[in-house]
C-alpha cells in the first residue's frame, strides 16, 4: 500500500508530538525524585571517603541523610583559602557548588567546597577534611573525594567516580580495592613540598614502603595518569586552605 | 535473522484459546530452538558488556523484556497505520522512546543501577533483537500475538545473558548476586584453602568463551547446523 506524502508527513508529525509529550511529561514527573537520588549519591560518595563502604551500603537513604547532616559540616573556599559565603549576592553552600562547572573556569575564579567530617556529637572537632577533586580520564570526566586527616598530610580515604572509563580497566577506579591503596599515604614530602600520591604504571608491585606511590591498574595507564593529575591539581588548589588549617592546629598545640 | 515465524501465514480464528498450541509456540520457540542469541546470534554486544555480574544483568534483562514487549505491542497496534516508506524510522522512534523511559525510571528509582548500566540501557535501541521482532513479526500480526512473540524473544535473550553472567560472576569474582560463594566454600575446607578467581572472566573475553561454550552445548543437543 502506497500512502501519499501528506499522509506520511501528518503521521510523522503526530507520532513526534505524542512521543515528545510522553517523554517530557515523564521527565517532568520524575525530575524531583531523580534530583533526590543524585543528592543522596553525592552524599554517599562524600561519606565513602571517610567511612567504610559496607557500612554505607547497609544504611537506608534516610539514615544516610541523617548521618550526613549530623557528621558533616561544610565550607566553601577560594584558591587563597578564604571562606566564601556568598557570591554576587547569592548565598553559597558547599552542597550547591557544582565542581564540574567550576572545573571549566580559571582556578583563580573557582569555588572549592570542603566537607568536614566531625567527631560524633561535636560541632567543630574535625576528624577529616573531604576535598572534592575533578579531572579528565581517558574517555570522559572523572571525579572523586579525597579525605585528609587533620594533619592535612595523611590520606584517610578516597572515592572515585567516572562517566565513561573502560569497564574492567579504567572503570576500576571505582572499585574498593583500588581506592584502598590510597589509605595512609601522605601528600607532602619530608621537605614539606606537596608531591601528592602517584599511581604507578603496571600492576602487582608492592609500594607499601613509599608514602607517595601506589600500585597501578594494568591496562589503564591513561586513566591512572588522569587520576594522578586530578589529585595533584586539586591538592594544589586547596594548599592555601590546608596551610591555614595546619597553622591553626599547630597554634592550638602550642597553647 | 530468522523470518520463519513471520513467514508462516497465520490465520487468526476468533475462537482461538488464550494459550493455544500455536501461541505457546510463540513464547517457547525463541527460548531454545530459535534463540535470538545462540541461534540467530543477535544482541551479542550487550550480552558481552553487561554480564560481569548477575544484578545488573537482571536489570538489563527486565529492561529488554519491557522494551521488546511494549514496542511489539505499539507497532502491532499501529501496523495498519504506519506508512511503509518510513516504517523503520517509526519503529526506531518508538523503541528509542521506550528505552529513554526505562533510563529515566532507573535514574529515579535505582540510581546505582543507572550509573552502572546507563550506557548499555541506551544501547537497547540498537539491539537487533528489538528491531528484528518489529520487522519480522509485529508489523504483520495482531497485538496479543505480538506481545507473546516479544515476550518469548526477550525471555530467550534474558536466560542466556543471565546464564553467562552467572558463570562470569562465579568464576570471575567468586560470587553470585554479590554473595561471596567462593569465600563460604573455602571456609568449609579450612583456613588455608582458597578458591582462585579468574580475571579473564571479568573481561569481555570471558563472555565470548562462556557464550561459545553455551552455543556448543546447545547445538550439540538440538543438532542445529547453520546453513
Amino acid at each position: 500500500m502506497q500512502q501519499s506524502n501528506a499522509y506520511i508527513i501528518t503521521f510523522s508529525v503526530i507520532l513526534t508530538v505524542v512521543l515528545g509529550l510522553l517523554l517530557s511529561g515523564t521527565s517532568e514527573i520524575l525530575k524531583p525524585i531523580q534530583k533526590k537520588a543524585e543528592e543522596l549519591d553525592t552524599k554517599k560518595q562524600i561519606l565513602g571517603a571517610v567511612i567504610p563502604a559496607e557500612s554505607i551500603a547497609e544504611m537506608k537513604p534516610e539514615e544516610v541523610n541523617e548521618y550526613y547532616a549530623s557528621r558533616i559540616s561544610s565550607v566553601v573556599v577560594n584558591i587563597k583559602g578564604e571562606e566564601i559565603t556568598e557570591q554576587d549576592g547569592v548565598e553559597i553552600t558547599a552542597e550547591t557548588v557544582d565542581v564540574g562547572k567550576n572545573f571549566k573556569k580559571d582556578p583563580e575564579e573557582r569555588l572549592f567546597p570542603v566537607f568536614i567530617f566531625l567527631e560524633e556529637g561535636s560541632e567543630d572537632a574535625a576528624i577529616a577534611y573531604v576535598l572534592p577533586v575533578y579531572g579528565n580520564g581517558l574517555w570522559d570526566k572523572i571525579w572523586g573525594y579525597v579525605a585528609l586527616k587533620t594533619d592535612m598530610d595523611t590520606i584517610e580515604g578516597v572515592t572515585f567516580s567516572h562517566a565513561g572509563e573502560t569497564p574492567g580497566l579504567g572503570a576500576r577506579i571505582t572499585s574498593l580495592d583500588v581506592q584502598q591503596r590510597y589509605k595512609d599515604k601522605t601528600i607532602y614530602s619530608e621537605d614539606g613540598e606537596l608531591v601528592s600520591v602517584d599511581m604507578q604504571k603496571g600492576e602487582g608491585k608492592d609500594y607499601s614502603g613509599d608514602p607517595h606511590k601506589i600500585d597501578g591498574m594494568s591496562g589503564a595507564t591513561i586513566t591512572a595518569n588522569g587520576v594522578n593529575k586530578m589529585l595533584k591539581n586539586y591538592l594544589n588548589y586547596y594548599q592555601s586552605y590546608m596551610d591555614k588549617k595546619k597553622e591553626g592546629s599547630s597554634k592550638v598545640a602550642m597553647n | 535473522m530468522s523470518t520463519e515465524t513471520a513467514d508462516k501465514a497465520i490465520i487468526e480464528k476468533d475462537t482461538e484459546a488464550l494459550f493455544s498450541k500455536r501461541r505457546k509456540k510463540l513464547v517457547t520457540d525463541p527460548l531454545v530452538d530459535d534463540n535470538p542469541i545462540t541461534i540467530q546470534v543477535l544482541g551479542i554486544c550487550s550480552a558481552l558488556a553487561v554480564t560481569t555480574q548477575m544484578q545488573p544483568t537482571l536489570v538489563m534483562a527486565l529492561s529488554v523484556i519491557f522494551v521488546i514487549v511494549m514496542s511489539n505491542l505499539s507497532i502491532s497496534l499501529l501496523r495498519n497505520k504506519i506508512p511503509g516508506r518510513v516504517r523503520i524510522i517509526v519503529q526506531l522512534a518508538v523503541v528509542a522512546t521506550l528505552v529513554t523511559l526505562v533510563n529515566e525510571v532507573l535514574k529515579a528509582f535505582a540510581y546505582d543501577m543507572y550509573k552502572e548500566l546507563s550506557v548499555f540501557v541506551g544501547l537497547i535501541i540498537t539491539n537487533c533483537i528489538v528491531m528484528g521482532r518489529l520487522e519480522a513479526f509485529a508489523l504483520g500480526n495482531k497485538p496479543y500475538d505480538s506481545i507473546l512473540d516479544g515476550f518469548g524473544s526477550a525471555l530467550g535473550y534474558s536466560w542466556i545473558i543471565l546464564t553467562v553472567a552467572f558463570f562470569r560472576e562465579l568464576w570471575g569474582s567468586g560470587a553470585v548476586f554479590g554473595i561471596p560463594v567462593f569465600d563460604y566454600v573455602s571456609g568449609w575446607f579450612g583456613e588455608d584453602f582458597n578458591l582462585a578467581t579468574n580475571g579473564l572472566m571479568v573481561s569481555p573475553v570471558g563472555a565470548f568463551i562462556i557464550l561459545g561454550l553455551l552455543i556448543w552445548v546447545q547445538r550439540s543437543k538440538t543438532g542445529y547446523v547453520e546453513h
